[in-house]
């Protein structure tokens, strides 16, 4: 499809296609070719490149954090130590700030977000043809290696924390303490009738606030990664000797915008998870 | 942008490398961290310490030196009232004994005086009796005449 000198469009979409693998209907057990067989796999299909990618940078993660962990002293740091000190401590600080409750699992969640995703939207920073030529030369066709552009990976992990914040939500409230965060918020009266008709308004505005949580988490990511993506897509389209022009600004620029999406998803977890772990 | 199973893959990859990350990763970290910090504040008490301390000392030696000042001032003021003591002494010694010699060199010279006018006397006795035996050209007996030669020589 992108062999022989596709056009613009097909180039564009072909680097907008992630490498699916599901059952067709048709083709049974296959590699999807093209969106259209991608879409009929329906829910039942994987996009092999986004978790390859994905499980390598997060084992790199891990990895480099446990030899560092490993190696820990309290002595004179070496240069690794001295590394992952820094982000830790970093990760550290913003929680300390943040989330007021005890809890083991917020800190290490929000590390692994912030170098996670940082690491993924990182490989936004690769020349995009680079790795899709080198897969497409071993007979790969399809090769997407920004993960953090696949909504599926943004909302897998935006749902995971969405999951964990009912978790805590229902075992540090109680269920009736949750039900009445949702109920009896941002409308109360002293009259119980008043009170009565509030409840459905609050529940509607509640739910939509507490299920508008996840999406936006990930679809803000999702967006500017994408879009990111796209432009760098599209620089790439330009003749070879006036790229640098358009995507060095804009590959300095995004490297603000790759550590600051990481962030953002860092804190916001972190703001959800304290306002699971706090009543009101 | 159609959703699938990736979505589960990648929650259950998340939720791993997360437990994981909790159990073996930020522990350790965290923990060499406090250590690091105790340490720290341990260390910077110590210094703390240490410079008290040091103060302490030197407030310690500043007296031990004005004592020693004090001592050493009080020594040399005895020592100069000694000197001088000293050479009080000796100079009346010395004016002592000087006087001393005097009166002995005084007396020695009148000693000498005394016995050379003896000899004298004795001496001009004998001239005066060659002389008279060479004018009385007789014999003078000495002998005979030594109670008058002796009553001459003492008129001497």
């Amino acid at each position: 499809m992108a062999s022989n000198a596709p056009t613009t469009t097909e180039y564009i979409q072909h680097h907008l296609q992630n490498l699916v693998v599901g059952i067709h209907p048709d083709n049974g057990f296959s590699v999807a070719h093209g969106a259209e067989e991608a879409a009929a796999m329906g829910f039942w299909a994987l996009h092999v490149d986004s978790l390859f990618w994905s499980i390598a940078l997060g084992s790199l993660f891990i990895w480099l954090f446990k030899k560092a962990a490993d190696k820990a002293t309290a002595g004179v740091p070496g240069g690794l130590q001295n590394f992952v000190e820094l982000i830790v401590e970093f990760v550290d600080t913003n929680v300390r700030e943040t989330f007021h409750s005890k809890s083991d699992l917020v800190a290490p969640l929000a590390l692994t977000i912030f170098v996670w995703v940082f690491l993924m939207n990182l490989m936004d920073l690769i020349p995009v043809d680079v790795i899709p030529r080198l897969t497409e030369a071993v007979g790969i066709p399809y090769m997407k290696v920004v993960p953090s552009t696949d909504v599926n990976i943004t909302l897998g992990m935006s749902l995971s924390v969405f999951a964990l914040m009912i978790f805590y939500s229902l075992k540090i409230k109680g269920p009736v303490g949750f039900f009445k965060e949702l109920a009896f918020q941002p409308f109360n009266s002293p009259n119980i009738i008043i009170q009565i008709i509030f409840v459905p308004i609050n529940l509607l505005l509640e739910g939509v606030a507490l299920l508008a949580k996840p999406i936006s988490l990930a679809l803000r990511l999702f967006g500017n990664m994408y879009a990111g993506e796209l432009i760098f897509i599209l620089i790439a389209l330009l003749p070879f000797y006036a790229q640098w022009v358009l995507s060095v600004p804009w590959a300095i620029f995004h490297i603000l915008v790759i550590t600051l999406q990481a962030f953002i998803f860092m804190m916001l977890t972190i703001v959800y998870m304290s306002m699971a772990h706090e009543s009101h | 942008m159609n959703l699938n199973l990736t979505l589960l893959g990648q929650a259950i990859s998340f939720a791993i490398f997360v437990l994981f990350c909790m159990k073996y990763v930020w522990p350790p970290i965290m923990g060499a961290l406090r250590e690091r910090q105790a340490k720290i504040a341990e260390s910077l008490a110590a210094a703390e310490q240490g410079e008290q301390r040091r103060e302490e000392a030197e407030a310690e030696i500043a007296t031990l030196v004005q004592d020693a000042k004090a001592q050493a001032a009080e020594i040399v003021a005895a020592a100069q009232k000694r000197a001088n003591e000293l050479v009080e002494d000796s100079k009346s010694t010395a004016r002592a004994e000087g006087e001393r010699l005097l009166v002995a060199a005084q007396s020695e010279i009148e000693q000498e005086v005394i016995g050379a006018r003896e000899t004298l006397r004795k001496q001009v006795g004998s001239i005066a009796v060659d002389g008279a035996r060479k004018i009385l050209g007789a014999e003078v007996n000495a002998d005979a005449h030594a109670k008058v030669i002796d009553d001459l020589v003492g008129q001497i």
